[in-house]
């Protein structure tokens, strides 16, 4: 494994080179097929008939002339709605997508006359965008159909039918048709929200310019530099410690849990131990019951006046409360122990799975080679489990950089620090400190910062796995 | 088990007078053996029972608290573990209308219920798509999600708030509102089930599609009754996971308490009223819902284990 990574880093600026290279090659390619569709279109005006002619101006009208209802009206109403939506909605957001709204909200003798509100302007001035791009597509498919029924026509055949059509869609286009609304999800409550975030990052949207009652607008890479700043009790050296943390923290949750699960895992699999169930049941709890309710009462067993503290203190034990949640070191290892707590069942079931896989017979020659039980573990169980479950601990570690759950149930961030800007405490994660910037102190632009820079380090790490683990991307191999 | 444990249990000897090798068995050797792993094991069990006692404590611990009577005793945290009279004061809260928990209680059941059932048939047209299917653009939805997936989720929080809002469904349309979020994405969560597809063998498809039926009868007819176990993963996944979420939850209903889940109500009492009368409530409240989910968990367990084990394998 060191070795390959040692490859992989050697490799990069060759690699990272190369996929420009590709890059140029696609971008190439692009431009390329742009102008093959123009030549396209322009042929298909000058060799087509009247019917296809008009197509250009209304949509579907050739499929209407040549007896394809169905998909005629389809177009046509396509276009309709779009010609409605950009007159009448999306065209104005649009005209002023460039500057976010000039017109300020003033209040003059109690009656509020809103101007411009940059919120919605940025969110339809994209929407718009997708529209436009969509039409532009729907409308070159519409030229194509011409094209193609006018070929068939020609060569004497017969086109589909509405019926056909509707027959399609559970045979040959039948992804299409199971695609169709997961798609649109996706795109309505993924896509369209994460672009209006990613350029909420390049605007100055925060408290003190909040829609409708304020605009805001575009302010460059500025909030960037806000936030990788360096010196001072600012913005930048918080970022730097979250993020130390941040990494720290995914990296005890990943292995910790991982070698402490194996070994729960290995103990109750043991040959001769008994009510195997029992155990793996017991451990299983913790997943089973919602987080909100254990965690949330784990962190008051844990709190000063908690149960933990006070039987503590009557045992005579300790003197004053141990600071679990009060203390910025204690509080972290007080979440890492107890994120262990949580962890382990799951490892425990996944180490179950791949411990039952390892051949007997591989065990079997060890012992006669007169291996004992830690060298066994360390030549046959651990390579066997990190071989197969590899990919699994690179995606646990991107999980755990954004288990936000945890954190926030638990400690909520805090303690919270002199030190460190925005709110941020020591336990928090980026995640929850994005959080915090979102709800608590509406600082959108800086939280968009910040999950953009998760986006990155995960991206990252993603690459890193990608390029390391060939059967993540073999994917025809496995089938 | 006892040939296993002879084997190794050979000591060789090279008999020089003889110019043989010999094996020689030690009798107290393979005693010490049998002894060496009878300690092993019992230290194992110590082991396995303290661990259970940890992993246990705490929910023992909930649904002592919960019987603990607000009205003679203490309803905050106290500095004593059993309660010095058991009551069902705190239970009995819980079904006064006052305390909003029925309430909160079905929101949480209905978001639960829909989801389950519409994310369910989200996941399982996705899924089949991408493991059945070659069509184009097909390796380009597959980067999307994967690409979408690494945007930390909280990040379109306040974006998605005002899309909801655009169509009112925050506040008193909450519940719609959560549901469609849950739902509208779902589609991207299809590995799980797309790496079970991958394994039923792709001959089935073929030889139906040979006698002439169509997709949608293959999928209907031939893979949705082999495909069981991931139907209920995926059921059971959908139908567990709103029960869980405070952060949207809290976000959308936003000051509106007809339009919390439980686990907005429930942190709520936790944490922003008044700790001292509201602990043993929560206590009560989390035990009321840990229940159900428990049950049904561990009756659908072995789907999630098959679930939660092929993912890791298969990454």
């Amino acid at each position: 494994m060191a070795h390959k990574f040692a490859r992989f880093f050697i490799s990069l600026p060759g690699r990272l080179v190369r996929g420009l290279l590709t890059l140029v090659s696609w971008i190439g390619a692009f431009f390329k097929k742009i102008g093959s569709e123009i030549a396209d279109i322009v042929q298909t005006f000058v060799h087509g008939d009247w019917k296809t002619r008009v197509s250009y101006v209304v949509m579907g009208f050739g499929s209407f002339a040549r007896g394809q209802y169905l998909r005629g009206i389809l177009f046509f109403l396509f276009q309709l709605v779009f010609n409605l939506y950009i007159l009448f909605f999306g065209g104005s957001y649009l005209a002023k997508l460039g500057t976010l709204g000039t017109v300020q909200t003033t209040t003059k003798n109690r009656v509020t006359t809103y101007g411009d509100n940059s919120f919605l302007i940025l969110l339809y001035g994209i929407l718009t965008i997708f529209f436009i791009i969509a039409f532009i597509y729907t409308w070159r498919v519409n030229i194509k159909q011409n094209k193609i029924s006018e070929q068939i026509l020609k060569s004497g055949k017969k086109l589909q039918s509405a019926k056909d059509d509707l027959g399609a869609m559970a045979d040959s286009q039948f992804h299409k048709t199971l695609l169709a609304l997961p798609m649109l999800g996706i795109f309505m409550f993924t896509v369209l929200p994460i672009i209006f975030m990613v350029l909420v990052a390049f605007t100055n949207y925060d408290y003190s310019h909040q829609p409708p009652g304020k605009l805001f607008t575009w302010v460059g890479l500025s909030n960037f530099k806000t936030m990788l700043s360096v010196g001072g009790a600012n913005f930048g050296s918080t970022f730097s410690q979250v993020l130390l943390w941040t990494l720290i923290w995914a990296f005890f949750a990943t292995f910790l849990n991982y070698f402490l699960g194996m070994m729960v895992a290995i103990m109750i699999n043991k040959r001769g131990i008994k009510l195997k169930k029992m155990w793996r049941t017991i451990l299983v709890m913790t997943i089973a019951i919602p987080q909100f309710v254990s965690l949330l009462y784990v962190s008051k067993m844990f709190a000063a006046d908690g149960l933990i503290n006070t039987y503590l203190l009557k045992w005579g034990w300790i003197d004053k409360a141990l600071p679990f949640w009060t203390d910025g070191t204690w509080a972290r290892i007080t979440i890492i122990v107890i994120n262990i707590w949580i962890g382990i069942p799951y490892l425990m079931l996944i180490a179950t799975g791949i411990l039952m896989n390892i051949p007997a017979d591989l065990y079997e020659s060890a012992r006669i080679d007169g291996a004992n039980a830690m060298q066994t573990y360390a030549k046959i169980t651990l390579p066997y489990m990190l071989f197969v479950t590899g990919p699994y601990l690179l995606t646990s570690f991107i999980g755990n950089i954004n288990n936000f759950n945890v954190i926030f149930l638990l400690s909520g961030g805090g303690p919270l620090s002199m030190e460190l800007a925005g709110n941020a405490g020591y336990t928090d994660l980026l995640i929850t400190w994005l959080y915090k910037m979102t709800v608590n102190d509406t600082n959108y632009k800086l939280a968009a910062v910040i999950g953009i820079i998760v986006f990155i380090i995960t991206a990252v790490i993603n690459l890193t796995v990608y390029n390391l683990i060939p059967s993540v991307r073999n994917e025809e191999d496995f089938q | 088990m006892a040939k296993e444990d002879r084997i190794p249990e050979v000591d060789i000897v090279v008999d020089h007078k003889a110019g043989v090798i010999r094996e020689v068995h030690p009798p107290h050797k393979l005693r010490s053996r049998k002894g060496h792993e009878r300690r092993v094991n019992a230290s194992i069990y110590v082991v396995l029972t303290i661990i259970s006692i940890i992993w246990l404590a705490p929910f023992v611990f909930l649904v002592l608290q919960s019987f603990r009577s607000y009205i003679t005793e203490n309803g905050g945290m106290v500095s004593y573990l059993i309660p010095k009279q058991f009551s069902l004061d705190n239970y009995r809260f819980l079904f006064q209308p006052e305390s909003q928990y029925l309430r909160w209680y079905t929101n949480t059941l209905i978001i639960a219920l829909v989801c389950a059932v519409i994310q369910t048939i989200m996941v399982l047209s996705v899924s089949y798509v991408l493991s059945r299917m070659r069509f184009r653009g097909r390796r380009f939805i597959m980067n999307m999600i994967l690409v979408l997936g690494m945007f930390p989720g909280f990040l379109t929080m306040i974006a998605l708030y005002f899309l909801l809002k655009q169509l009112g469904l925050t506040q008193q349309g909450a519940i719609p509102g959560l549901i469609l979020i849950y739902v509208a994405s779902s589609g991207m969560g299809y590995y799980i089930s797309k790496g079970f597809f991958d394994t039923i063998p792709k001959s089935l498809d073929e030889s139906a599609r040979i006698d002439g039926a169509t997709r949608f009868y293959v999928f209907k007819r031939i893979i949705m009754p082999l495909s069981k176990p991931i139907v209920i993963y995926t059921i059971l996944m959908g139908f567990m996971g709103p029960w869980g979420d405070y952060v949207f939850a809290s976000y959308v209903a936003f000051g509106k308490s007809e339009s919390y889940n439980v686990a907005v109500g429930l942190f709520r009492w936790m944490n922003t009223r008044d700790l001292q009368g509201y602990f043993t409530r929560f206590c009560a409240g989390g035990v009321l819902v840990a229940i159900p989910i428990t049950i049904l968990f561990f009756i659908l367990q072995r789907y999630y284990v098959e679930g939660v084990t092929g993912g890791a394998v298969k990454g």
